[in-house]
C-alpha cells in the first residue's frame, strides 16, 4: 500500500486517498470552437506515462481536498505532492 | 517442426527424450523485414502465426522486450468467454471463442482449452435484470448463456454458498457452458513454434527504442535495442505497454495502464469444477489442473507499470469468495503478482489501423484481453496483410472516440471484465 504525502494532513495511507486521473488537463475555454479531434484529446487521450506521472488525489477519508502528484509509474515512488494551484514542481 | 503425437511421445521416450529439438529457434535481427510486431505475447506471436499462415507473408520478426509470453499471456486468471453484450463485442469475443475451439489441432500443440462453463452471479435486483438482459443479447447474437437460478447455480457448482446469511446473498447465475479455461503459456509456446515452423523470426530481448517514419509520414523502420530494423508495416501488441510504444511515432493514445492483480493458493485436488465470476462483490475463482486456486483481484486505483500492486486489493476479493465459497476459508494462497492492463474510457479494444501508414494497433484490451487471443491475433494479421480491418474489427477503431461511437462493455459489464 502507498504512503501518501497529503500537502495539508502529512503522510497518511493509500485507503484514505482516492485517485483522481491525469493533473493539469486543460478543458478548452471554448469547446464549440475546437475540432472534434481536439474534444476528443481532450476527454479521452492520456499521457499514460512510464515515468514521472502529474497526477491527482483526494484525501477522501481525511481533509476531503483534492492536491496534486508527481509520481514515478515505474517505482511507484511519489517524488512530490503539492497544493492545486500551485505549478508542477521542477525536479532537476 | 517436431509433430507431437502419441507415437512421437513413445518414439522419444524410448531414446530417454534426448532427442527433441528445441520448438523455436532464437535468430540473430535480419536488416529488413516485411512486417514486425511488437510484443511476443500470445496477441503478437498469433497475429505473426496468421500472417504467414494465412497471408502468405513470410519474411516477419517479433521483437519482444523481455521474454516471450512474460508480460500478461503469463499473468492472467486464464478465463474465456464472450457473453458481451453489444453485438460488435459479441462478434469479436465469439470469433476468438470458436478460434479458442480448435486452437490445439491447429497448432499441434495441446493448450488444455478446457469448456468447463463460466458462471456469473447475480446478487442485487440489478444484477438479475442485466444479467437477463445479456442472455437474451447473447442469445440474439448466436451466443450461448442461460439463466440459472440459485439452486441450478449451487447444482452446476456444488461448494458455491447460497444459503441465508450472505450479505449479498445470490439470487441467479448466468451461465456460458462454452466458456471455460487454457493455459495460457501452453497459447504462448504453441503459437511461438507454429510460427517459428513458418519462418517467423522470434527475438527475445530486443526493445524497441523508436519507430522511424519516413518523409510521407509512413514507418520506414524501428530502433531496437539490438540495432535498426527496415520494415515498413509495424504491429503494435504491447499491452500495458502500448501508449509508450505508440508515443516513439507520435501519437497519443486514449489508454491508461493499471496494474491488474491475481493471486493461486496451493494446490488441492480437484474439487471446483467451472469458473465462477461475481462482478457485484468482484471474485473470479476457478481450478487449474494443477489443482491451485487461480483468483482474480481488481485493478489498482492508479496508474503504474510497477507489475504489482497493494495487498487490499486482492484482500477484498478473498473477503468475498471466503463469504461465497465457506469451504476455502482455510486455504492458503502462494502467490500473487501483478500485470499491466491498457484501459480504454469504453473498456473495448482498440484493434485498427492508425493514421500513420504501416502502423497497426491491437491494443485496450483492460482486463480481459486472455480470452480474445486467438481471434485478436487473427484480426490484426488480416488488417496488417490487407492494410484494412476485418469486418469484424473495423468498428474497434481508435476514432470511435472522435466519432462518438464507443462501444460502452464498460457500462453493461458495471465493473472491469
Amino acid at each position: 500500500m502507498l504512503l501518501i504525502v497529503c500537502p495539508y494532513c502529512g503522510a497518511r495511507p493509500e485507503l484514505e486517498f482516492s485517485y483522481g486521473g491525469e493533473a493539469h488537463v486543460a478543458r478548452p475555454k471554448d469547446p464549440a470552437s475546437v475540432s472534434d479531434a481536439e474534444w476528443a484529446d481532450y476527454l479521452y487521450a492520456r499521457s499514460n506515462p512510464k515515468g514521472v506521472h502529474a497526477e491527482r488525489w483526494r484525501h477522501t477519508h481525511g481533509c476531503a481536498r483534492f492536491f496534486n502528484a508527481l509520481r514515478d509509474t515505474l517505482s511507484d515512488r511519489f517524488l512530490a505532492t503539492y497544493r492545486i494551484g500551485e505549478k508542477r514542481p521542477d525536479l532537476a | 517442426m517436431q509433430r507431437f503425437s502419441a507415437l512421437s511421445l513413445i518414439r522419444h521416450s524410448l531414446g530417454g527424450h534426448l532427442g527433441w529439438q528445441p520448438q523455436w529457434r532464437s535468430p540473430e535481427p535480419k536488416a529488413e523485414y516485411d512486417a514486425v510486431i511488437v510484443g511476443a505475447g500470445g496477441h503478437g506471436l498469433g497475429a505473426a502465426y496468421y500472417l504467414a499462415k494465412e497471408h502468405g507473408m513470410r519474411n516477419i520478426a517479433v521483437l519482444e522486450k523481455g521474454w516471450l509470453g512474460g508480460g500478461n499471456t503469463g499473468r492472467n486468471t486464464t478465463i474465456i468467454r464472450s457473453n458481451y453484450l453489444y453485438d460488435e463485442s459479441a462478434a469479436l469475443y465469439d470469433h476468438a471463442l470458436k478460434l479458442w475451439e480448435n486452437l490445439s489441432q491447429e497448432l499441434n500443440y495441446n493448450v488444455m482449452f478446457s469448456q468447463r462453463g463460466v458462471m456469473m452471479l447475480a446478487h442485487t435486483v440489478h444484477d438479475v435484470q442485466i444479467f437477463k438482459r445479456h442472455v437474451h443479447a447473447n442469445r440474439a447474437n448466436g451466443v450461448d448463456n442461460e439463466w440459472l437460478t440459485a439452486e441450478q447455480a449451487k447444482e452446476f457448482c456444488p461448494p458455491l454458498h447460497i444459503g441465508p446469511g450472505l450479505r449479498y446473498p445470490v439470487l441467479g447465475a448466468a451461465l456460458q457452458r462454452r466458456g471455460g479455461t487454457a493455459r495460457d503459456d501452453a497459447v504462448a509456446w504453441g503459437y511461438a513454434r507454429a510460427a517459428d515452423a513458418l519462418g517467423v523470426d522470434i527475438i527475445q530481448n530486443c526493445e524497441v527504442t523508436a519507430i522511424r517514419r519516413g518523409t510521407a509520414g509512413g514507418v520506414e523502420a524501428v530502433e531496437t535495442s539490438r540495432g535498426a530494423i527496415r520494415t515498413r508495416r509495424v504491429g503494435v501488441s504491447a499491452a500495458g505497454n502500448t501508449s509508450v510504444v505508440m508515443a516513439m511515432a507520435g501519437l497519443r493514445m486514449p489508454l491508461e495502464s493499471y496494474p491488474l492483480q491475481a493471486l493461486v493458493s496451493e494446490p488441492v485436488k480437484p474439487m471446483f469444477p467451472c469458473v465462477v465470476m461475481s462482478n457485484t462483490i468482484h471474485a473470479y475463482i476457478s481450478q487449474s489442473d494443477k489443482g491451485e486456486l487461480v483468483i482474480g483481484a481488481g485493478m489498482d486505483a492508479y496508474v503504474s507499470y510497477s507489475q504489482h500492486g497493494a495487498l487490499h486489493i486482492p484482500a477484498q476479493t478473498l473477503e468475498a469468495i471466503c463469504e461465497l465459497f465457506p469451504m476455502f476459508r482455510r486455504m492458503r494462497m502462494l502467490r500473487n503478482w501483478g500485470g499491466i492492463v491498457d484501459v480504454t474510457p469504453d473498456r473495448s479494444p482498440i484493434l485498427a489501423k492508425t493514421e500513420v501508414a504501416g502502423l497497426y494497433v491491437n491494443c485496450g484490451w483492460g482486463t480481459g484481453g486472455f480470452k480474445a487471443t486467438p481471434g485478436a491475433a487473427h484480426l490484426l494479421a488480416w488488417t496488417i496483410a490487407r492494410d484494412e480491418p476485418h469486418p469484424i474489427n473495423a468498428p474497434f477503431t481508435i476514432e470511435r472516440f472522435r466519432d462518438g461511437v464507443v462501444i460502452d462493455e464498460a457500462a453493461a459489464a458495471a465493473v472491469s471484465h
